[in-house]
């Protein structure tokens, strides 16, 4: 994982780093603020009776980590790539979730000048959760709300 | 200084800095409603206190405040200008709490210009002369007195000096010192680097199992002792007993009671009661805010009480101790009770609900609507509680760390608030156990003892069609099966195999209810380090927690209580029965009974389909009124039918089992409910007396069938009879049945509805009184019977010269889509399932009506 012009405290208002990650071949950034860790998620234990999105519970150095699928909670269709999935760990509220996704990329410093709002025509499943989107060199990074993110339908 | 007012040093302190971050943030999202609720509680905390501690500025700034900020909690639009001026009421609140801290009394000074702002805002919230806020001379954002330079302020402060309360000026301490922040985060990182050890101790153990390496046994046992010693040592250092939350009660209650005008005694039962440290800071507010509320709006004022015929003090009551696995606090007054009626009507108002939705509730059900954000029935707005603010954030706190809340109340006679809080952060001895393949955690506090069945061990499940019932020392146990419970195999896992594999009963006693729990296998016990469930998975409610295992896996723990829960749900007829009916497979035709004692010793026994359901009466609540006994029941009057003259109790609970005749409920007063046993019905002893079908050997008993209909005539009979539909009716039905249970059940009712009824007991016998030229309006079928069942019957009567016109409908006790097809196409016009009493006498009706006399 780059670490590019990470260290250095930025300007509140020109610029933010974002943690890139890919899942279904598309690049979404998280804000790097919210990225507690990223890790390799082993040992799932599946949750009965609970919301699609949630992978399972695993233990992460003595604690208990929610697993959550960002394929699922994108309504995308299962996983099938042969490289194992990664995870992005979030605290949220005292609690670690895990963010599975496909793999991990680059930190990138980008201002905030550049970002564009959703297109209006963006998949509803996705307007949810997605805070602007970033015209990058290679294509659209999609913004992800970390807080939309764990904010599905709890329900059972 | 007093200790009263350090403590509330301590704990806004504590919420200011809490809320502090989230200032600026309120800032640019201006209709945060979250936030603002957030900042609302916070002021009507402070307001509620600085009441009774006389502290007039702040108590002053405060309900200004609060009633600006009412308005937008109500809807009202928030405007920028607002914002600061709340803000800038924030940081003036702060700053005199600073000067409070420095010299134990409110810094002199005059809060008008805020005051002034607020009531003006509060006037007219949409336009505000921004000049006001610029008088102020002071920047907009917030931190004008950072939290650091407090901190440093009441560092240097010269300890207390200031006018102590007189009685408790022997326990002069520096504000700050009661509460150590900094220590409760160390036990917690002890408390988890404990947890990790444990694990690695477990691993070990685990290994040495494995590899019999025995020259680690000794210093390995020594390493599990001293870390059980260690575990236990950190336990204890974050419990406390419950009295600690419980200290500044009396005072408190004492100055409501000076301010209120009111007489309030206080009793603190169960103060030793242990809790952990943090789940006690945790409901010490809400304890503090329903005790408040108790004596607020709970108690009534001295003369109100004497005219009710109560003692002129009031009486709160707190009581805490463990039950199981959690804690219980129970918070008790004697005073007017919540009104369903005053709930209802305020629920109506707010539009939280319909009045179709009320009528439907119960009143223990409508209460529950206190915990909803904003709902206050106090009648007016006193500066110590009601605006609403209390019952959510009580119920907030809470269930933050996995309890729950639930009251009772009676109106005149008062409320019980009753908090149960699970032991989140203890150790727990738990059997790891196996469900469909994956492991999961049971308490052992609730498990009684575990039974192996099936294979070649001596217990089995038996099953009633597809329900499987065990029975323990020939008492039926309620079984759950796991798998099928969590979802996670159709049909559980007992499926298809009850016969060859062994499976474990886990018999579990929560409260008063045993049941069994079906497992695929109990691994061994473990002590498990509990940790609360993600936010994200608490409302599955069927897990009280996780844990690392010594493996290093997570394992999810069973809520003991939401299995008996589940059980309890299985209980009401309404809902189990049913779904027991539909169950029932074809050929089977045992028949639910449900088994009581009424004005003799013998048992006796009703199908339990005809039930509604059962229900105790406190016999207080049972009227007498000219000549006949009724008992409210679902915002309605309810007939109560007796077995027997004279069998009225004077008092204790009446059971009552309750019958719906023409969509109203009547009730048959019973002395005792015994079982609900499931039975294949055969009448064996037939008998003339009346109110009687018959009797029945049930698990070896004799026992009495009762014509229900004999005992209702009494209530609802009458009442058919005199309905002119009724009595004018002349109409001859043909009640095809062989089992004499229905005919003997079927008969009379039909008789009681108008009806002219012959019954058989098959399709020979019918076809016999055709033969004798005998004609019938209309008939009603069984659709089993030996022989000839009902399909044939009927497709010998197609076309047939007599008889051919007559409308058939058919009963069968099971009814899937090909099987209607079936009968229809048979020729019969309609189909009813066997226990649906109503839907015969709706089919009836219409067909009279369609095929009239003539038919």
């Amino acid at each position: 994982m780059g670490t590019r012009g990470m260290n250095e405290p930025s300007e509140i208002a020109e610029e933010q780093d974002f943690v890139t990650v890919v899942t279904a071949g598309q690049v979404f950034g998280l804000t790097l603020d919210r990225v507690r860790d990223v890790f390799v998620p082993r040992g799932l234990s599946p949750v009965p009776l609970a919301p699609p999105e949630v992978a399972g519970l695993l233990n992460l150095r003595g604690r208990i980590v929610t697993a959550v699928d960002l394929r699922r909670r994108l309504g995308l269709g299962p996983r099938n790539s042969a490289t194992p999935p990664v995870a992005v760990g979030i605290e949220e509220r005292g609690e670690l979730y895990g963010l599975i996704v496909d793999e991990v990329g680059d930190v990138l410093r980008l201002p905030r000048t550049r970002r564009e709002a959703n297109p209006v025509n963006l998949d509803e499943h996705w307007a949810d959760i997605c805070d602007g989107v970033y015209q990058l060199d290679d294509g659209l990074m999609v913004v992800l709300d970390v807080d939309k993110v764990l904010a599905f339908e709890r329900a059972p | 200084m007093d200790e009263l007012l350090g403590e509330f040093l301590t704990e806004t302190g504590e919420r200011i800095d809490l809320l502090e971050p989230e200032f600026v943030r309120f800032e640019r999202e201006l209709n945060n409603a979250e936030m603002l609720n957030a900042i609302f509680r916070l002021v009507h905390t402070i307001k509620g206190t600085c009441g009774f501690i006389g502290l007039q500025r702040l108590a002053k700034l405060t309900h200004a405040a609060e009633t600006l900020m009412g308005q937008y909690r109500d809807g009202a639009p928030v405007t920028v200008e607002s914002v600061s001026v709340i803000l800038d009421s924030l940081d003036r609140i702060k700053s005199i709490l600073g000067g409070l801290e420095v010299t134990g009394a409110e810094p002199a000074g005059s809060d008008s210009d805020l005051i002034e702002k607020l009531e003006r805002l509060a006037l007219m919230q949409s336009s505000v002369d921004p000049s006001y806020v610029s008088a102020l001379g002071r920047p907009l954002q917030v931190g004008e007195v950072s939290l650091e330079d407090l901190e440093r302020a009441w560092l240097t402060a010269p300890g207390p000096e200031g006018p102590a309360g007189p009685e408790l000026a022997h326990r002069d301490l520096p504000a700050r010192s009661q509460t150590v922040r900094v220590g409760v985060d160390m036990l917690e990182n002890l408390m988890t680097t404990v947890s990790e050890l444990v694990l690695t101790r477990n691993q070990l153990l685990d290994l040495v199992r494995k590899n019999g390496k025995s020259e680690f046994k000794s210093p390995l046992q020594r390493l599990s002792m001293v870390t059980a010693e260690l575990q236990e040592g950190i336990m204890k250092a974050r419990m406390q007993p419950i009295a600690n939350a419980w200290q500044k009660l009396p005072r408190l209650v004492r100055e409501l009671a000076l301010d209120l005008g009111k007489s309030i005694d206080l009793e603190l039962v169960g103060g030793e009661t242990e809790l952990d440290r943090q789940v006690l800071e945790m409901i010490k507010d809400p304890l503090t805010h329903m005790v408040r509320n108790a004596a607020d709006h709970g108690i009534e004022s001295a003369e109100e009480r004497e005219k009710a015929g109560k003692p002129a003090s009031g009486h709160i009551k707190l009581r805490a101790g463990q039950e199981g696995g959690s804690i219980v606090v129970e918070v008790e007054d004697d005073g007017r009770g919540l009104s369903p009626a005053k709930i209802r009507y305020k629920a109506l108002a707010s539009h939280v609900a319909t009045q179709v939705e009320l009528d439907r509730l119960s009143d223990y059900d409508a209460f529950k609507f206190i915990f909803r954000p904003g709902f206050s029935t106090a009648g007016e707005i006193t500066e110590i509680s009601g605006r609403g603010v209390g019952m959510d954030v009580v119920r907030a706190n809470i269930e933050l760390i996995g309890g729950t809340i639930e009251l009772k109340s009676t109106s005149g006679a008062g409320t019980v608030f009753r908090i149960k809080i699970p032991l989140t952060l203890a150790i727990m001895p738990a059997l790891i156990v196996a469900a469909a393949a994956q492991r999961f955690a049971i308490p052992q506090f609730s498990v009684v003892e575990l039974v192996r069945v099936g294979g070649s061990a001596e217990h089995r499940i038996e099953r009633i069609n597809t329900t499987p019932v065990f029975r323990l020392r020939e008492k039926p146990l309620p079984l759950l099966d796991l798998a099928e419970l969590l979802g996670l195999e159709e049909g559980g896992c007992e499926k298809d195999r009850s016969g060859d594999t062994a499976l474990t009963v886990i018999v579990m006693q929560m409260g008063p209810k045993t049941f069994g729990v079906l497992v695929e296998s109990v691994f061994h016990a473990e002590d498990l380090v509990v940790k609360p469930m993600s936010s994200m998975l608490r409302e599955i409610g069927m897990f009280s927690g996780n844990a690392i295992l010594g493996d290093g896996s997570v394992i999810m723990i069973i809520d003991p209580n939401a299995l008996a829960a589940t059980i309890a749900a299985m209980d009401l007829p309404e809902e189990g029965w049913s779904a027991f009916e539909e169950m029932e497979a074809p050929g089977v035709s045992a028949t639910s009974l449900l088994v009581f004692r009424a004005s003799t010793s013998v048992l006796k026994a009703v199908p339990l389909s005809l039930i509604t359901r059962l229900e105790e009466f406190d016999a207080g609540t049972i009227e007498r009124m000219g000549g006949d006994d009724l008992v409210q029941y679902r915002g309605a009057l309810m007939p109560i039918i007796y077995f027997e003259e004279g069998r009225r109790r004077d008092e204790g609970m009446q059971p009552v089992l309750v019958f719906t005749e023409a969509d109203r409920p009547v009730g048959l007063a019973v002395d005792e409910i015994v079982d609900i046993v499931e039975e294949a019905l055969t009448i064996e002893i037939a008998t003339d007396r009346p109110g009687l079908i018959g009797a029945e050997i049930i698990r070896g008993n004799a026992t009495e069938i009762v014509d229900v209909s004999h005992y209702l005539a009494k209530g609802i009979g009458a009442r058919l009879k005199q309905g002119q539909a009724a009595s004018e009716r002349d109409i001859a039905v043909l009640l095809v049945d062989d089992s004499q249970f229905f005919r003997n059940m079927l008969a009379p009712l039909l008789e009681a509805s108008g009806y002219r009824v012959t019954a058989v007991g098959s399709a020979d016998e019918a076809l016999a009184l055709k033969a004798k030229c005998v004609s019938f309006d209309l008939i009603v079928s069984d659709l089993e019977m030996p022989g000839m069942d009902g399909i044939a019957f009927a497709e010998r009567l197609k076309g047939d010269a007599a008889w051919g016109k007559i409308p058939l409908i058919a009963l069968s006790s099971y009814g899937s889509p090909t099987l209607i097809e079936r009968t229809l196409n048979a020729g019969f016009v309609s189909h009813v399932g066997k226990f649906d009493r109503k839907g015969l006498m709706d089919t009836l009706e219409e067909c009279c009506k369609k095929w009239g006399r003539a038919a």
